[in-house]
């Protein structure tokens, strides 16, 4: 097949009527243009509110919850076993917050190969003593290095060096904390703990999630200074944090590990739920509305095509009748829908990919984000590839009809209706 | 009629009905033959189905009964990609409206059917189509667009377009009906010049008593048949 004599003619028509060829064209290239771009962006909002609690939140966090005993003896003795017991006036055991054999457990964890990393963590209840009145708050003690790897926590220091918390006595206090008490970098705040001890620390830096409630509370130490403050050993902590390779898998995880550690597990997907219905319906809505553009734009290569076709009925004839075979005159008309479909769609996926570069340069500085400074914007290369596949299937499906009455054409109907 | 010369077209009781409204018999058994380098003129009053005809001779209308034979081969009943290529390959077409491709060049137009054949490579049809304008004083004319000629002038173009694939058989369905008597004379003479000069086989629907006097043969038809000259 001569494709080469084809596309000229192709070509030739496309020409002939450059002006129709061009609004076809742009209708692709808009909704191709839109289809990257509200898709970027969607996704990048998407990332970005994400992120905001999925970055900084384990997938599965371990823990020890203070609770009553569920394995009250009465229950176990043999004589009650077939009674039903009511007891009143239950209350927790003297259990620990700390995590027993943390160390072995830890070693476990991390020779499990779904098992990204694994940070150990102290939550402390602490007063700070800000003159003389007592203002109460959370020391997080933390494995710095790992804590950056894993939970991105660099990004939320607003002010100051997170390197600076791996020194003992040195704090890094959450914002509305910080505001609170008017600590400045380099200050020397005194804390309490819940067990009498009293600590100076020495303010690094400035801690902002970007949610209000937990900066006013929260601070962060490294580990072994807040186990200095509270007066425990080496081997203290109270939560073990945990990234998996696949964060599907957490939910199953939690549960087995659960029942081998005898400790309390909470999974992501268990704790904020609502995060990813969220994220996937945002993703659907844009998908959604950018193939509704793509899909308007396949109607309007198709009336196009189809006038295209009307005015083109004496060029089809002759082609017919010195010696072009239907399926030329199919191919013809295909070929234009298909230019118009690439050359629009690649047009439009450039656009696309300005657009969202245009976006990325608008400011958007809110309080609750401190490290957003403008608008985020995803460029990741899927878009772009869907778009232009979509492009081209929906101009091929566009072009495919006319085409077709085109091909059905009779030339002796047309030479003799002259 | 010389028997030992080769046929070049023959029709064989070739019926044809047309349905809409009415069901008309157009074609009564129309039988004729035509032989290698002859020049044929169909005459006839109008509506007496020499059009109709000479769209069946062209392979374009399938819908007939009859059998009809191109080059000793019989080709009524051929699938329309079969006949497709051998319209390119073996006829050439002239028309009463030149039908000539607006958005292409001269040279380009005389040149499509051949790069669809493509037995020639581009730089040899691009040759071989200068020649064709040559015989028609037309080389001046060959980078202008189709429609910036006159209609004369489209006409000899298109008969230069008929000439390219060196087809079999050249059929003109009412070539000089839509142009001046200067024009007519010219297109008329060319068709002529290719009669004796280069032995072209054609076959020609015309009423213009004029231009049929001047052919080797005269078929002439009424109410679908062939009266004389088969």
């Amino acid at each position: 097949m001569n494709w080469y004599l084809i596309i000229e003619i192709s070509r030739a028509l496309m020409t002939a009527r450059l002006k129709q060829t061009l609004v076809a064209a742009i209708g692709v290239t808009f909704s191709i243009t839109m289809f990257v771009t509200l898709l970027g962006f969607m996704n990048g909002l998407n990332k970005m509110l994400d992120g905001l609690v999925l970055n900084r939140t384990p997938h599965i966090r371990f823990y020890n919850e203070i609770k009553p005993n569920p394995d009250q003896p009465i229950d176990i003795t043999k004589e009650f076993s077939n009674s039903i017991n009511v007891i009143r006036s239950v209350r927790p055991s003297t259990s620990r917050l700390s995590i027993h054999n943390s160390e072995s457990i830890m070693n476990t964890l991390e020779a499990d190969p779904r098992v990204k990393g694994l940070s150990p963590k102290i939550s402390a209840q602490v007063f700070f003593n800000v003159g003389t009145i007592d203002i109460t708050g959370v020391v997080n003690g933390i494995d710095v290095d790992k804590e950056a790897e894993l939970f991105s926590f660099q990004d939320y220091i607003t002010t100051g060096n997170y390197e600076e918390l791996k020194q003992t006595n040195s704090i890094i206090l959450g914002k509305g904390a910080a505001d609170r008490m008017l600590a400045d970098i380099g200050d020397v705040i005194q804390a309490t703990s819940a067990q009498g001890n009293k600590i100076q620390l020495k303010v690094v830096g400035y801690y902002q999630s970007g949610l209000a409630d937990y900066d006013n509370s929260n601070s962060f130490a490294s580990i072994e200074t807040v186990q200095k403050m509270l007066g425990e050993p080496a081997s203290y902590i109270t939560d073990i944090q945990v990234k998996l390779t696949d964060l599907d898998m957490a939910p199953a995880l939690a549960k087995e590990y659960r029942d081998i550690f005898e400790i309390d597990a909470d999974d992501i997907q268990t704790v904020n739920a609502q995060f990813e219905t969220g994220t996937s319906i945002r993703t659907l809505i844009s998908y959604a509305v950018g193939i509704t553009l793509l899909v308007v734009s396949g109607f309007g290569i198709y009336n196009i095509l189809n006038m295209m076709i009307y005015e083109k009925l004496d060029t089809i004839a002759i082609l017919k009748a010195i010696g072009f075979n239907a399926s030329d005159v199919k191919r013809i008309f295909i070929s234009i829908a298909l230019a118009i479909g690439i050359i629009g769609g690649a047009v439009g996926l450039i656009l696309g990919y300005f657009a969202c570069l245009g976006i990325e340069r608008i400011p958007f500085e809110t309080e609750a984000l401190p490290t957003i400074k403008t608008f985020p914007v995803d460029f990741n290369p899927k878009y772009y590839l869907i778009g232009g596949i979509f492009s081209v299937v929906t101009t091929y499906f566009a072009g495919y009809f006319p085409a077709r009455k085109a091909s059905s054409v009779d030339p002796v109907d047309i030479i003799r209706g002259k | 009629m010389t028997q030992e010369k080769k046929s070049v077209l023959e029709a064989r009781g070739i019926d044809k009905y047309f349905y809409n409204p009415v069901k008309t018999q157009v074609l009564k058994k129309v039988t004729f033959n035509i032989n290698r380098g002859e020049f044929v003129s169909v005459v006839g009053k109008s509506g007496c189905g020499k059009s109709t005809l000479l769209y069946i001779l062209s392979t374009m209308d399938t819908a007939f009964s009859g059998e009809l034979w191109m080059d000793e081969e019989m080709i009524s009943g051929k699938p329309a990609n079969y006949l497709a290529k051998l319209r390119n390959e073996k006829i050439g077409f002239v028309f009463q409206f030149h039908y000539l491709l607006n958005e292409f060049s001269v040279l380009e137009n005389i040149m499509i059917p051949g790069l669809k054949l493509g037995k020639f490579s581009r730089e040899e049809l691009e040759h071989r189509a200068m020649e064709k304008l040559k015989i028609f004083e037309m080389e001046e004319h060959a980078l202008k667009k189709a429609y910036q000629l006159s209609g004369g002038q489209k006409q000899r173009v298109a008969i230069a377009r008929a000439l390219i694939n060196d087809p079999l058989l050249i059929m003109g369905d009412e070539p000089t009906g839509n142009l001046d008597k200067k024009n007519s004379d010219i297109v008329f003479n060319k068709f002529k010049e290719l009669a004796q000069e280069f032995g072209q086989t054609m076959l020609i629907v015309t009423h213009d008593p004029e231009f049929a006097e001047g052919t080797d043969r005269i078929i002439e038809m009424e109410d679908g048949r062939v009266i004389s000259g088969q």
